[in-house]
């Protein structure tokens, strides 16, 4: 039989899909087992927050920082010495800053520089999932918009498409920068890019948010949105509210009572 | 033909090495990089893209640029450029392998990489642009190598190559377009999110890709007994002229509509911080005063024929456009994005040593590649001539 | 065939350099691990099993942590239901971690000697060894 380097090679390609293919056709043999949700587990369609800024001011003003320390502490948040190069999942920022479209020369001196709690809005049409090449970031069922680490190339897209700049990048490695370590609680590594998670983990086992638990003032009202008669529904419809920049059409789950 | 490229005189070499050492030179830095993080970088969470990202992009549109010899030669029949066709190919074919390495070079989990292979994600422009890039890629390698053996063998070239060709020339399009769309389409970036920015980065790639073409034109005029013909040339100053022109136009249009409007929605407060700084930044303003009395200065030496026709005002022209439209898409246009943030505050960005080291490695890559395809090319056709 | 002496030495060189490993390795065989079940949490099981069978486990316990973080991960799904009815949190510190409290025994010895290398480490927390 004559046979061409040509043809070996295609044969020799074609044995080696084959063998590529064969742990796949196997997998598909597999045993009796399930995954199911804790019975404990919070349900919701759509996880909100509204936040009351008032309630929390005075408390603020005291040095009140039980969130932040809240979060930091339940996801292993690095405390990243250049600013730069910041790991951020909650933090305040002047409302100028945090609401640059509805500043004005006149606002009110109650308003004016204060400082709002800020994190991952959740949006309901999440720019930051639209641009990921590998469902890294994705929506859960219930709303969240999740990070799976494990999964992130660290292209940074999401970064420039987030209109919140909710999203940090690990740099450098984070574990030198984390003063005390919970070990339920992986850390990330570097390169990967990390965000609020709305305490997923706490909300699967029947918790709410850490920051919303720690709060001492009340201010956080953790709820489901597409349930009527939810709390946040409840102060929705009974005040005014803003959100982070409403005209983008991203539709934050995070509101504001002003 | 391979073999083509392992004889050469001693410029041939003494060029080679020098690429060599600046390959190795970034590729220790890249080593670093590996093992530190992008946190050797100039970027930051407030500029997350940075030299890397912004190079790619030029790229992209140097390797678009290819299709401005194939189309009129393949299309429109221009003889002329039947000479530089494979010049316009392999040029690509350097253009893309540095697009990809900038992109492996930005990542934070470079060897994550096929996950976006592994979770093909149709809704992120990045998979649209990972299949155009290699596509074309692919196209050029294919086109231009069995080309180049068919002259090199004196037959016709096979017919099925053609048909490549002719897909090449939509897909050159694509490739720009789809990587115009990695902007365009993000809300709160408001420099980017405009509906010109793919005619923007086409007019600017068919630019800065031709010019290029141009300049290596007369390199090779001069280092070899091949001449890819004034005609050529002419031709393709002429295509260089009317896409400097639209640019230029284009870029104009950004400031009617930012600046007349008044709405910083619309990429004003961006356009202020390039041009003259912003909250006491403006460490682009003078770059992008470079790249305006630049496009400026190439516009009056182009459109004037007596310069235009003239080798050594074409060249200055030629090297004008590229250095200004490297400077309003590979510097201003991606890092001007971030600036301000979505705070409203400025961060600034400049890139440290060894990221720019790790850029200039990447940029040798691509032209030792270029070099050697050169070779091979200019050889052949030096055989056949 | 005037250039055969450069193609065989070329060759010998060649098959030389691709069988190193089989050679310089000649008669040095690692000694299997035999790793240690002897930590305090598995001492106080009633019945020493993992949450599905030994043999199970030693072959495709990579299989079992990959799904079991494609379960909590991407679909919210926290509890394992093993083939044998019983529930387990499936978390790699909570439950895993729990029993095989060495990372020494449990994971790096086999792992070194098959010389592969999960990265689990560099996010999730090593337990603290109690010996």
């Amino acid at each position: 039989m004559e046979t061409s380097r040509r043809n070996f090679l295609k044969a020799g390609g074609a044995c080696l899909l084959g063998l590529t293919i064969w742990p796949a056709v196997k997998g598909f043999a597999g045993n009796s087992t399930e995954y199911i949700t804790s019975s404990k587990a919070l349900t919701g369609e759509k996880w909100g927050l509204v936040i009351d800024m008032k309630k929390c001011w005075p408390k603020y003003q005291e040095g009140c920082r039980e969130c932040f320390l809240a979060c930091q502490r339940a996801h292993n948040i690095p405390d990243v010495t250049n600013k730069e190069e910041e790991i951020k999942w909650i933090w305040t920022e002047p409302y100028e800053n945090a609401f640059p479209e509805q500043e004005h020369e006149y606002i009110a001196a109650s308003i004016k520089g204060k400082p709002f709690i800020v994190l991952c809005n959740h949006c309901e049409n999440p720019p930051c999932v639209r641009v990921c090449p590998t469902k890294a970031t994705f929506k859960r069922r219930d709303g969240i918009v999740m990070m799976d680490y494990h999964r992130c190339i660290g292209c940074r897209y999401c970064m420039a498409a987030c209109p919140y700049g909710a999203r940090s990048f690990n740099f450098s490695d984070p574990r030198p920068f984390i003063k005390e370590v919970n070990p339920e609680f992986p850390t990330r590594e570097k390169g990967v890019v990390e965000k609020c998670n709305f305490c997923a983990e706490r909300i699967d086992t029947g918790l709410p948010p850490a920051c919303v638990e720690a709060c001492p003032a009340g201010a956080l009202v953790f709820g489901d949105l597409d349930d009527p008669n939810s709390e946040v529904r409840k102060i929705l419809a009974s005040r005014y509210t803003i959100q982070r920049k409403p005209e983008l059409g991203t539709h934050p789950c995070i509101y504001y009572l002003v | 033909m391979l073999v083509k490229a392992l004889t050469g005189s001693k410029k041939y070499w003494g060029w080679t090495i020098f690429l060599l050492v600046l390959i190795a030179t970034g590729f220790a830095c890249y080593l670093w990089q590996l093992q530190k993080g992008l946190t050797i970088t100039g970027m930051s969470r407030d500029v997350s893209w940075g030299l890397y990202i912004s190079q790619f992009t030029f790229l992209v549109g140097v390797a678009a640029s290819a299709v401005m010899v194939v189309l009129p030669y393949y299309l429109h029949n221009v003889k002329a450029f039947g000479r530089i066709t494979i010049l316009g190919e392999f040029l690509a074919i350097a253009a893309l392998i540095m697009c990809l390495l900038f992109v492996i070079v930005d990542v934070g989990k470079p060897m994550r990489i096929l996950n976006m292979i592994f979770y093909p994600t149709p809704n992120s422009m990045f998979f649209w642009d990972m299949i155009a890039l290699n596509g074309y890629l692919l196209l050029n390698i294919i086109a231009g190598w069995h080309a180049l053996e068919a002259e090199y063998k004196a037959v016709p070239p096979p017919a099925w190559t053609k048909i490549l060709v002719y897909i090449s020339i939509p897909w050159a399009v694509s490739i720009h377009t789809v990587t115009a769309f990695l902007y365009a389409g993000l809300p709160g970036r408001h420099y980017w999110l405009t509906a010109i920015m793919a005619a923007r980065f086409l007019a600017s790639a068919f630019a800065s890709g031709p010019a290029l073409l141009i300049i290596l034109s007369y390199i090779i005029k001069r280092v070899s007994k091949f001449d890819p013909g004034r005609e050529a040339i002419q031709k393709l100053a002429a295509i260089v002229t009317y896409a400097t022109i639209i640019s230029v136009f284009f870029v104009g249009l950004e400031f009617f509509t930012a600046f007349y409007s008044q709405v910083p929605a619309h990429g004003l407060d961006t356009l202020k911080y390039l041009f003259a700084g912003l909250d006491g930044h403006g460490k682009l303003v003078p770059w992008m005063w470079t790249f305006a009395i630049l496009a400026v200065l190439a516009l009056v030496l182009l459109i004037n024929p007596r310069t235009r026709t003239r080798d050594t005002y074409l060249q200055a022209a030629c090297v004008a456009v590229f250095v200004s439209m490297w400077i309003e898409k590979g510097i201003g246009l991606v890092i001007g994005g971030f600036i301000p943030n979505p705070f409203e505050r400025v961060t600034e960005y400049v890139p440290t040593l060894p990221e720019t080291l790790i850029a200039l490695g990447v940029w040798a890559t691509g032209f030792l590649i270029l070099t050697f395809l050169y070779k091979i090319a200019i050889a052949v056709k030096e055989e056949t001539v | 065939m005037n250039d055969s002496r450069y193609i065989i030495t070329g060759l010998i060189v060649f098959i030389v350099l691709v069988t190193f490993p089989f050679w310089a390795n000649a008669g040095k065989a690692a000694p299997a691990p035999a790793p240690s079940l002897d930590t305090p949490a598995i001492q106080q099981l009633p019945e020493k099993q993992c949450v599905e069978a030994t043999a199970y486990m030693r072959t495709d316990h990579m299989k079992l942590l990959d799904e079991w973080r494609t379960q909590v991960v991407r679909e919210g799904k926290r509890i394992y239901v093993a083939s044998n009815g019983k529930e387990y949190e499936m978390s790699l510190e909570k439950t895993c971690l729990e029993c095989h409290s060495s990372k020494a025994q449990f994971c790096d010895q086999c792992h070194n000697y098959l010389d592969v290398q999960p990265d689990c480490w560099t996010c999730h927390i090593e337990p603290k060894e109690n010996k």
